[in-house]
């Protein structure tokens, strides 16, 4: 197989599924790692790269570390786990709390071990009994910016990735039922709506909520899994004004030195605050002796990826900063085209929703009748895409070489 | 026991431990047997005395047991029948766990002996009362009907997994319903009778009879209520066994189909992308017999979303996913018609996904959008991936030749590009503008001084012919046209066949176009070609120009200017066909390398053992005459831009070309549709041949300066013998068209006809 790899890696993109003299090699890539799945016939593909996530999610949450030296050290384990997460490559169980139950890191005498009842019921992600003293939820809005901003300032793409993310401590087989400001649940219900309600675009469920309920009237019911997890995913694409604004100017002398200029304001309410804040600029891969002044915050180079970054602990709504870095550069050319990476930002906005939605209710019902109360928490983060093109050359060194 | 026990080493030390009194010790040594084992240490030798370590109370141990046992039963199958009678007790466990663990384990060995005690704990456990168990047994039947089908049907197995789909647990009716597609599958893939294979043996009666017939698996009416019903009850992975039999069912009337899509849809809401892939599938094949047209709006427009969400999962994910919304598009463009943003490629995505992103950007465009697609192809164009600043140069060709309204901002923006002076963009730059006058031909002759400047940077062939072709095609607008190709004739001899070709025909163009002045160069060219040349594509070529031009200049103008059919960019990669075929198998692989399952397994799933022993018998297959042309097929509509039709030997130059491919299937349809086409033209040659001979003397003055290139032709038969060795090199421009008919994949021009009866007119006239 890493013949195939190397081999193929010389010559076109290795693609996550290739075919190879009549076997299929589907595979992903962790750190320095491939998982790797192979088959002879035309299986389900999505389902077997999802399968591999899955599968490096699991040996993520029993070893903590999944790299060359974890498995070595659990072979054993990552046997019982995979005889018991695929059987004859159909994929069985791969919820992790479940498998934790029954597939234990200390050897078990036969008596204690049997199968969860969990693992075949048809909530197959909580097991019963589960006690605490204290019932509580905690609920976490989270919403990543992706954002792509064109050299003229402009946002050419905008979108607004949401997630609901729950921690569950509940005691035995509760009832929870979700309300949000969504558009589609006021208009069905015809429910007088007050304040603002949004529109969420594509909703991803968690396993344990029931769909068709959904579809009917737009409310999610369902049992939860103990602990943490990840209960839906939404997606907008309302346009988003960029809630961190940040634009470069570059004097480069080719042969000599490098100058930067970099402004970065704080686009949202001045009673936020944004946490957190990395700015990166890229800088050319052999530029040397930095030299940096920012008004607030702190700016290191970053050589590994050929950028420097700015970072700023806390930045108001509505403030602007500015910070100058200089680096020299070799006198002899680099012949190379320049690559000119956009400016890429990562920042975090407690207390704040852009797309504007809220919980309106946690309803929990168990037989037991105990009461419980859900603790709320919205943030605003970057997305894995948040990046402006807005780097402007001051002064153009010629790119095109004289006639 | 013939193999001599290890006297020292490291399995000598194994097998002292394996056998020691105490138990930690003996757990110890087990665990080292498999470590191993699994960096692929021979160590079969030690079987039985692991064997002795089966029957224990530690689970972890039994596992690892057992794991051995699944490794090397195949080669030591007399040894594990000594495990059957432990592995018989296992089955009948009072723990769940041990007893799924034992029937899991045991099917899976691939001894055939050990199948025949298989049937009674079988049995037993399809009837278990624990869920986990029954769930377990219903894969084992699908695995033993892998090796033994008859066996299962005998025992009744089949039938048990039907019952089984109704069953309470939602996670048993799953896995049931997945063993049962499986059988169906492997069922209809199992050729008549399997030679070789020990289930061909004497004690099977007749085929006809014994053999599974294909409708193992029935899905009727009241098994598609318990399918819908546990749908929305099942784990995500069973959600997609099911989706997946639902795919297969066949709706009674409209109503049906109706009903299923209306009951599927919930599942797009689904965090797990297969799941919604599934979905899509099952919509999509269903959608066919939806009549209210309402609904099928409806159900598009749901589609839309959860695809779009799928572009923001894990690399790998996304790239599968794009592949398959990359098919859907080819069928229904509408989907995503709003979304073309999502796709912008992401500044560190992995270039495989920024491929896949910029050809459904292209798909996507149209004139509300395009102004954004072309500022985003401006800035691919100046990232730093060789590979992916080319795909981005090329994409804006296509846009051009797609979008008629915006082509003149395209041609702008590659001037711009190539105006950077970039290598690799300019030379792209270069073959995509030459695409561009194809489709709009006297638009943009303005930048022609533009291309003409950078001839010097230029090293790549398909670039530097590309700028020849387009100097010989405007060889009229452009002042110094011979001393460009003067350049090009200088290093005539050095340069690769697909220039040499070009420059022949360039030259000749120009000759035609400007005869005053350019005798001399067309007389140097078709010289060069004939006397220096070793490529009997470009002799030939020259050849026939040759003659033509000395016989009939009137005739070689309707032959070399003649009006080419505009190209035009195609809207699927695939046939019709095998598009309805691919989208009935959304999310497997066949979807995503968008080839028919056929082409890379061969026969079902022994196809790679299949197709091995085929290479090695060197057998021609049904199977792999389709592959080769449905690769030769696709092949041809992705080369539609890349190049031209007036390129017969760039094609041959390349060994995947398509025209190679439907020339080498001798028998195949479309290579015989090309050579009845083929037919006329090189009728029409001879003819031109045979007034040659006859004429030559008296009407040619070329020959008489140069003898030689007519020797070989001084009989028609000889002439009419060398055409017919390559019939696609010779051809001539004019003929290029008939491509286009062999495979249909764009429109042509009827143009051999009308010209055949204009060029006898000018043979008679020669008379």
């Amino acid at each position: 197989m890493p013949l195939v790899l190397e081999m193929e890696e010389e010559n076109i993109p290795v693609t996550p599924c290739f075919s190879s003299e009549g076997i299929n090699y589907m595979h992903i890539r962790h750190n320095n790692l491939y998982l790797l799945a192979l088959s002879k016939r035309n299986s389900n593909a999505v389902e077997i790269i999802l399968f591999l996530h899955r599968l490096a999610g699991v040996l993520i949450e029993y070893f903590k570390e999944l790299e060359e030296e974890s498995i070595r050290d659990n072979f054993v384990i990552i046997y019982e786990l995979l005889d018991e997460m695929m059987d004859f490559g159909y994929p069985q169980t791969t919820e992790s709390k479940i498998l934790q139950e029954y597939i234990t890191q200390e050897s078990h005498k036969l008596e204690v071990i049997r199968p969860p009842v969990a693992v075949t019921n048809a909530v197959s992600w909580r097991s019963e009994g589960i006690r605490y003293r204290k019932n509580e939820v905690f609920l976490d809005v989270v919403e990543s910016v992706n954002l792509l901003v064109n050299a003229s300032g402009t946002v050419i793409r905008s979108e607004i990735l949401g997630a609901v993310k729950m921690k569950c401590y509940l005691s035995g087989m509760p009832e929870l039922r979700l309300g949000l400001n969504d558009k589609v649940m006021f208009e069905n219900t015809g429910r007088a709506n007050r304040g603002k309600s949004i529109e969420m675009e594509d909703v991803k469920f968690h396993q344990c909520v029931r769909l068709a309920r959904f579809e009917n009237d737009r409310t999610i019911s369902f049992i939860p899994p103990d602990g943490e997890f990840e209960l839906m995913s939404y997606r907008l694409s309302t346009p988003v004004k960029p809630l961190i604004w940040v634009e470069a100017s570059v004097e480069n002398h080719k042969g000599s030195r490098v100058e930067y200029v970099v402004k970065v304001k704080g686009q949202f309410k001045r009673r936020s605050t944004a946490n957190n804040v990395e700015i990166y600029v890229h800088v050319p891969d052999d530029a040397d002796s930095p030299k940096f002044r920012a008004s607030v915050g702190s700016v290191v180079y970053a050589p590994e990826k050929s950028a420097f970054v700015w970072k700023i602990k806390q930045l108001g709504g509505a403030k602007e900063y500015l910070m100058r870095a200089h680096f020299g550069l070799p006198s002899v050319r680099n012949d190379e085209v320049d690559k000119r990476a956009p400016i890429s930002v990562k920042f975090e906005i407690p207390y704040f929703t852009v797309s504007g939605i809220q919980v309106r209710y946690l309803k929990v019902v168990e037989k037991a009748g105990y009461s419980s109360l859900p603790w709320v928490r919205y943030i605003t983060q970057n997305g894995d895409d948040y990046t402006l093109r807005t780097i402007a050359d001051t002064k153009q060194s010629s790119i095109i070489a004289p006639l | 026991m013939s193999r001599a026990p290890p006297r020292k080493g490291e399995n000598f030390e194994l097998r002292a431990e394996l056998n020691s009194e105490y138990r930690d010790r003996r757990a110890d040594a087990i665990k080292r047997v498999i470590a191993n084992m699994t960096v692929g240490k021979d160590v079969s030798g030690l079987f039985p005395d692991v064997l002795k370590n089966m029957q224990t109370d530690d689970l972890e141990q039994k596992k690892l047991v057992y794991l051995y046992l699944m490794n090397y039963a195949k080669t030591q199958p007399e040894l594990v029948i000594l495990a059957v009678n432990t592995f018989v007790k296992d089955t009948a466990d009072f723990n769940p766990l041990v007893r799924a663990l034992a029937i899991r384990t045991m099917s899976t060995l691939k001894a055939e002996k050990i199948l025949t005690y298989l049937g009674e704990p079988l049995n037993r456990c399809l009837k278990d009362d624990n869920p986990y168990v029954r769930k377990t047994a219903a894969l084992c039947v699908a695995k033993a009907f892998e090796l033994k089908p008859e066996l299962c049907v005998e025992w009744g197995f089949v039938e048990m997994l039907r019952d089984l789909v109704g069953d309470g647990n939602p996670m048993v009716v799953a896995n049931a319903v997945t063993a049962l597609m499986d059988i169906h599958e492997a069922a209809q893939s199992m050729p008549p009778s399997r030679p070789g294979s020990p289930t061909a043996d004497g004690e099977s009666p007749p085929p006809s009879a014994t053999r599974p017939s294909p409708t193992l698996f029935i899905i009727d009416p009241p098994t598609l209520s318990k399918l819908l019903l546990a749908l929305n009850e099942c784990s995500e992975w069973g959600r997609i066994a099911l989706l997946n039999a639902l795919a297969r069912y066949k709706a009674q009337d409209d109503k049906e189909s109706e009903h299923i899509c209306e009951r599927v849809m919930p599942q797009f809401q689904h965090a797990n992308a297969a799941v919604v892939l599934g979905a899509v599938k099952v919509i999509m094949i269903h959608m066919r017999n939806v009549g209210r047209q309402e609904l099928v709006t409806q159900l598009i427009r749901k589609m839309a979303p959860p695809l779009v969400t799928l572009v923001s999962s894990a690399p790998e994910v996304q790239w599968v996913a794009l592949r398959n919304i990359n098919l859907l598009l080819q069928k229904r463009p509408d989907i995503l018609a709003n979304e073309m943003r999502v796709f912008f490629c992401k500044y560190n995505d992995p270039p495989y996904v920024k491929v896949e992103k910029l050809d459904i950007m292209v798909r996507l465009a149209d004139h509300r959008n395009v102004d954004t697609l072309l500022g985003e192809l401006r800035e691919y164009a100046s990232e730093v991936d060789v590979d992916f600043v080319r795909k981005a140069v090329k994409a804006i060709g296509q846009t051009a030749i797609k979008i008629e309204s915006a082509a003149g901002r395209c041609v702008q923006l590659l001037l711009d590009l190539i105006q950077t002076r970039v290598s690799y963009v300019v030379q792209e730059g270069v073959v995509v503008i030459k695409d561009i006058f194809r489709k709009y031909p006297h638009s943009y002759e303005g930048i022609i001084p533009v291309l003409c400047a950078n001839l010097d940077d230029l090293d790549e062939p398909e670039a530097k012919a590309s700028l020849i072709w387009i100097i010989g095609e405007y060889a009229e607008k452009i002042e110094n046209a011979d001393e460009l190709l003067g350049i090009f004739l200088e290093s005539f001899k050095e340069e690769p066949y697909a220039v040499q070709l070009q420059t022949v025909t360039a030259i000749v163009k120009l000759f035609l176009k400007k005869p005053d002045g350019s005798q001399a160069i067309v007389q140097r060219v078709l010289q060069a070609a004939t006397k220096d040349c070793d490529n009997p594509d470009v002799r030939d070529k020259a050849y026939v120009y040759w003659r033509l031009l000395s016989t009939d200049p009137a005739a070689a103008k309707a032959v070399v200017l003649s009006v080419k059919p505009p190209i035009s960019l195609p809207q699927t990669t695939v046939s019709a066909t095998v598009l309805d075929e691919l989208l009935g198998e959304i999310s497997s692989l066949a979807s995503v390398y968008h080839k028919p399952a056929a082409t890379f397994i061969g026969r079902g799933r022994y196809g790679a053992e299949d197709m091995a022993k085929r290479r090695q018998d060197d057998l021609e297959d049904n199977i792999q005459e389709k592959a080769l042309q449905t690769v030769a097929q696709g092949q041809k509509a992705e080369n539609l831009l890349d190049f031209d039709m007036d390129e017969p030997a760039a094609m041959a130059d390349t060994s995947i070309s398509a025209s190679a491919f439907a020339n080498a299937p001798s028998g195949s349809q479309s290579a015989s549709v090309q050579q009845a086409l083929a037919k006329n033209p090189l009728d029409e040659l001879m003819d031109l041949f045979a007034t040659n001979t006859l004429t030559a003397p008296t009407t040619t003055p070329m020959a008489t300066s140069s003898p030689s290139p007519f020797g070989m032709a001084s009989s028609p038969a000889s002439a009419l013998s060398a055409a017919s060795i390559t019939p696609a090199p010779v051809k001539p421009d004019a003929f290029s068209g008939l491509d286009d008919f062999g495979f249909g994949a764009a429109p042509s021009k009827p143009a051999p006809k009308t010209m055949n009866s204009s060029q006898n007119d000018d043979l008679l006239g020669l008379f």
